[in-house]
């Protein structure tokens, strides 16, 4: 399938991607892995007069702690999320949920920052960022501001990314001490998009009380969901069954799946419910190391 | 018709220009421009793993990336495992171990396995599994792909010193 015809421009800096931006308005799109974008081209879901390819902007791709925080860099591969020690050892929720995103040749051209820009529910690491309450830095024409994750998913395929700013970084919390995640998705085979997939992170205190729970939900909605009932349900609670058992019943409820060729809308809420139930029992074994 | 960008690409180590047009994909420029038509175009959605290249050493699939994009790089196929005329050891395990039936997957399955072998030397089946899991296979139920990929791996541990 042959795209329709574009424009092609690959600036070398970010101040000119997004002058490049403001010039062509909403006639431009970025293009990052492209692996969502291009099939949507020859699909003709998507008819851009022109593509920004940011690809040769230096100094986008990273991962590094400071200051508190893990920082990602929009243009960084899943395949390097995948293999990177300091979030295996560290963040094992995002190794789980880079590692099941599409298949290995995907990966290596997919971009963390393209996977929450392109603002698909169906996309995992939206849910993950949820549970993890981080930040988006969004850049534009007055240099990058920061958006709240939970702020940032506003409807199907639309964040609060203006159509002249580039997400360039994800910032995220490092987890304290007595804190684990996991990440639970289940896909038909390789390479499909999520029937369901549940993001869990949680943080204990020394008596084994949660004080801080975030729960993310992938491709059970117009948008990635954060379960905030369930999320207040387990705060001042120990995470025994019962407890993960309620918040899974509480995050099921807030899931709002429809009928497709995934499965009825009824065996979706079901598997949000398993699956929460199973991010969160592993989330606590983690945090309790 | 949209402005042509001239590129210059490396394939299979030999120096290739060309005006494109953005919208080209690099497996229409590989088989169309280059005439190289050992990679195959199969579903043409990112699915099938058919038309998998090697990007700058790394497995990619040629039908969801723009030609333009390569510009620059280096790009190997199927074309470049041969060296002198003797198949390279992943062609002679996917030979000697019944890895195919129809061979459509073949040139893209083999490129996943060199990518994999590359990193990972010596691959349990599991990791052999997972390697090769963005290339679809319908005739062989995989079998013989993951024996034809650990025929590969001794062999090119062979005589490499350890």
């Amino acid at each position: 399938m042959i795209p329709p015809v574009f424009e092609y421009a690959r600036p070398g800096t970010i101040a000119e991607a997004v002058s490049l931006l403001q010039l062509h308005g909403d006639d431009a799109k970025i293009l990052s892995g492209g692996q969502s974008l291009i099939p949507m081209m020859k699909l003709r879901l998507a008819r851009p007069a022109w593509l920004i390819d940011i690809n040769s902007i230096p100094d986008l791709a990273y991962i590094r702690e400071n200051d508190g925080h893990l920082h990602i860099g929009g243009l960084t591969r899943e395949a390097d999320i995948e293999e990177s020690k300091l979030i295996r050892a560290k963040y094992p929720i995002i190794h789980e949920t880079a590692r099941v995103i599409a298949d290995p040749q995907v990966r290596n051209l997919a971009t963390i920052g393209g996977n929450l820009a392109h603002g698909d529910p169906a996309n995992d690491h939206g849910a993950t960022m949820l549970a993890l309450e981080a930040e988006v830095v969004a850049t534009g024409a007055n240099g990058p501001r920061s958006i709240a994750i939970r702020d940032f998913f506003q409807s199907i395929f639309s964040t609060a990314l203006a159509h002249d700013e580039i997400l360039t970084e994800i910032r995220i919390p490092a987890p304290g001490a007595r804190s684990g995640g996991a990440y639970f998705k289940l896909e038909r085979k390789v390479g499909d998009f999520a029937t369901a997939g549940v993001a869990a992170q949680v943080t204990l205190d020394a008596d084994g009380v949660c004080t801080k729970a975030g729960i993310g939900l992938t491709n059970v909605g117009p948008t990635p969901i954060k379960a905030v009932r369930a999320e207040a349900f387990l705060r001042g609670r120990k995470l025994d069954a019962a407890n993960i058992a309620e918040a899974a019943r509480l995050a099921m409820e807030e899931s709002q799946p429809s009928s497709d060729l995934r499965g009825p809308a009824e065996y979706k809420k079901g598997l949000v419910k398993e699956l929460t139930k199973r991010a969160l029992t592993r989330a606590a074994e983690r945090a309790g190391k | 018709m949209a402005d042509k960008h001239h590129i210059r690409v490396r394939l299979n180590g030999v120096e290739k220009q060309a005006d494109v047009e953005p919208r080209l994909l690099l497996i229409h420029f590989i088989r169309d421009v280059a005439g190289q038509t050992g990679t195959h175009l199969g579903c043409d959605t990112t699915s099938c793993g058919a038309c998998t290249v090697l990007l700058d050493g790394q497995p990619i699939k040629s039908c969801t990336l723009f030609a333009v994009q390569a510009d620059g790089r280096e790009i190997m196929t199927v074309e470049g495992l041969i060296q002198g005329g003797k198949l390279h050891p992943i062609q002679e395990g996917f030979h000697q171990e019944h890895g195919l039936q129809c061979g459509f997957c073949t040139p893209g399955m083999m490129m996943s396995a060199l990518a994999l072998l590359e990193k990972n030397p010596e691959p349990t089946e599991e990791e052999i599994r997972w390697g090769i899991s963005g290339n679809l296979c319908r005739c062989t139920g995989y079998q013989n792909i993951v024996k034809a990929v650990q025929h590969a791996s001794s062999k090119m541990r062979e005589g490499v010193p350890a």
